[in-house]
């Protein structure tokens, strides 16, 4: 039972940084049709940023990360919007879901190639330690790591459905078309989803590199899982996301203790596969979210 | 280069009506033909390794075909062709190396479980979304990384399979560069050959009606659904092909040729060539895998630039290479052939 909880905490706090970049995801296709394949190496990046600043200018760490995290959100979230979607949407939805896979190429070679190709330690901001619960021992990373997701989540959604801004940023993503006709600045909606988006991945990158490691691989199991979740929750704004990163990381976790270590990735594969037969519109989603 | 049909050739352009037409596509066949004829002749003075290279651009542009008719003709996302080409390969290397079994059958063997792989992989995902072939796809690449990992007994692990030996062809031994070579190009024509049948058939066809106009397509009794899994079956089957010459070509195969970084590289091969242009793959595969061997100073940067490269090329022109020859003939002709 200890061991059970144990693995259950381990799940849930990757589970919750799988949601925070499937909620990104989510965002971002919901409000330009933009399928992102770069999306792991969005949360594999900014960790790397940080540590480059922290090298190359001999900052110290709270500068590095600033400067890291400013120029993330430039470069990843307007600069991604301004120069990669917006040039390419008008080609369709093919061939900027193909560019994001060339971004995603050179986001990963670029960080092998101008940082590293081992893994690095990032600073953790919270001890090491493990402490007893119920005789598990449960690690305060992963505890710090579930506190801060499940914050940022509860402020995006407070976001989303409680402000001005949110609820124009809502219909955007629900109705382009009808948002416009309301007198709603759809363009700068669409701008902050990927600002958000961007903001999303940072708080995964440094929740996670901690443990993890700082390394440009990263990105893959992170998209992928992010991926998954997105699709097994639905495509349902922040909720769907959110609850398909949690099964996702819980299932992983599990297949990783009870079934084989080998196949850990498999299991949420087959998840995928069982969900896109028996459920194709996700746990949360409504039968036909979107418009042709 | 048959032309895809894009939004502007339903406007009245007496160039672009005529483009398609046959004199176009026995251009295909011939250039095809005469691409043949060069390449058998062309690794005489080259040495094995520029004989190797050239053979490995054929193989690669088979798989990169294959994308070709999942992307180009059908307008799919598939992220596997890489994995399926793995597929091939090790099917190839195992059943010729442990079971003794030709390499022809083998070949065979590997073209028709990497079809028949395609066929249940695009089943469940096709009959919700499109774009869901996309994350199942994605999905079957890492499995398929993970079973070429994990596997030991059967693939060898991260240690691969070695020593597999090239086929003959009736009873002429290919184990030189240059008589494999000659062996890569017929099989390389071949199967180029029946893709362009393929895609001029009515079969073909209907491909490129999906991608065009799905809902009028079916409108018109396309059974689309029906028609966008065959069409990505048969694409898997290309990689499957490919693989199978892969594995002889190299002599040797570990996974790390096959995951999904490259399913993602063979994509934009495609795009670079031209998506939908049947000799788009050619020039795509030249610029991916060629075109490095060349500049191996720039070694893992290349992978940076050609990635940047396809990027601006979807901006400027998303029709690739290809689309950019077209419009270049069309400013020499002095006729208004733009794509877009």
């Amino acid at each position: 039972m200890a061991e059970f909880i144990a693995y259950l905490i381990a799940g849930i706090a990757t589970g919750a940084i799988y949601a925070l970049a499937a909620i990104g995801f989510t965002l971002v296709w919901q409000t330009s049709q933009t399928i992102n394949f770069a999306q792991g190496e969005f949360v594999m990046l900014p960790a790397v940023l940080v540590l480059l600043a922290i090298k190359l200018l001999g900052a110290p760490i709270w500068l590095g990360a600033l400067i890291g995290i400013a120029a993330f959100i430039l470069i990843f979230g307007v600069g991604f919007k301004l120069a990669v979607v917006d040039p390419m949407i008008r080609h369709g939805v093919l061939p900027l879901a193909i560019a994001t896979m060339a971004l995603s190429i050179i986001m990963k070679e670029g960080a092998k190639d101008g940082f590293s190709a081992e893994a690095q330690n990032f600073p953790s901001f919270v001890p090491t330690q493990t402490i007893e619960v119920f005789g598990a021992a449960i690690s305060l990373q992963h505890i710090a790591i579930i506190a801060c997701a499940f914050a940022v989540i509860g402020l995006l959604q407070w976001f989303v459905g409680g402000t001005k801004l949110g609820r124009q940023m809502q219909a955007t993503a629900q109705n382009p078309m009808v948002a416009r006709i309301l007198g709603i600045p759809v363009e700068r909606m669409v701008l902050l989803t990927f600002v958000i988006n961007a903001a999303l991945a940072i708080v995964a990158s440094v929740l996670i590199s901690p443990i993890y490691l700082a390394k440009f691989s990263n990105g893959e199991v992170i998209g992928l899982f992010a991926f998954i979740a997105a699709i097994v929750g639905g495509f349902n704004q922040v909720r769907g996301a959110l609850v398909g990163g949690l099964v996702v990381g819980i299932v992983d976790s599990m297949a990783a203790a009870y079934i084989s270590t080998q196949y850990r990735l498999a299991v949420p594969l087959v998840l995928l596969v069982v969900i896109i037969l028996l459920k194709p519109e996700g746990l949360m989603g409504r039968k036909e979210e979107r418009r042709v | 280069m048959t032309a895809p049909a894009t939004r502007s050739d339903l406007s009245p352009s007496p160039r672009l009506t005529r483009l398609p037409g046959l004199g176009m596509i026995d251009g295909t066949f011939l250039t095809l033909a005469i691409g043949a004829a060069i390449l058998w002749f062309a690794p005489v003075g080259m040495g094995r390794y520029g004989t190797y290279v050239l053979s490995l651009w054929l193989v690669m542009s088979i798989a990169v075909m294959g994308l070709n008719l999942t992307l180009g003709y059908a307008g799919l996302k598939s992220l596997a062709q890489a994995a399926f080409m793995g597929l091939g390969a090790y099917t190839t290397a195992i059943l010729t190396t442990k079971f003794g079994i030709s390499w022809y059958a083998a070949f065979a063997l590997s073209g028709l479980l990497t079809f028949a792989v395609g066929i249940l992989l695009g089943f469940p995902a096709l009959r919700v979304k499109a774009h869901y072939l996309a994350f199942v796809t994605l999905a079957f690449s890492t499995l398929i990384w993970l079973i070429l990992r994990n596997e030991q007994w059967l693939t060898g692990g991260v240690f691969g399979i070695s020593n597999i030996n090239r086929p003959d062809f009736f009873g002429i031994k290919l184990f030189g560069a240059l008589e494999f070579h000659r062996f890569v190009v017929v099989v390389t024509f071949i199967l180029a050959v029946a893709l362009w049948w393929l895609i001029r058939s009515p079969w073909g066809r209907a491909f490129t009606a999906l991608r065009e106009n799905p809902i009028r397509a079916a409108s018109l009794g396309i059974d689309t659904r029906a028609y966008t899994l065959l069409a990505f079956a048969i694409g898997s089957a290309y990689a499957g092909f490919a693989g199978a010459l892969y594995a002889p070509l190299v002599e040797f195969i570990d996974p790390s040729p096959f995951s999904l970084s490259q399913s993602f590289f063979l994509l934009l091969m495609v795009v670079a060539g031209g998506a939908g242009y049947l000799l788009g793959p050619f020039v795509g595969a030249l610029l991916g895998v060629v075109l490095p061997e060349w500049l191996r100073f720039a070694g893992s940067l290349y992978l940076i630039i050609f990635a940047a490269i396809v990027m601006l090329l979807l901006i400027a022109c998303p029709q690739g290479v290809s689309g950019l020859m077209e419009r270049g003939w069309a400013k020499i002709t002095g006729k208004r052939g733009d794509a877009r």
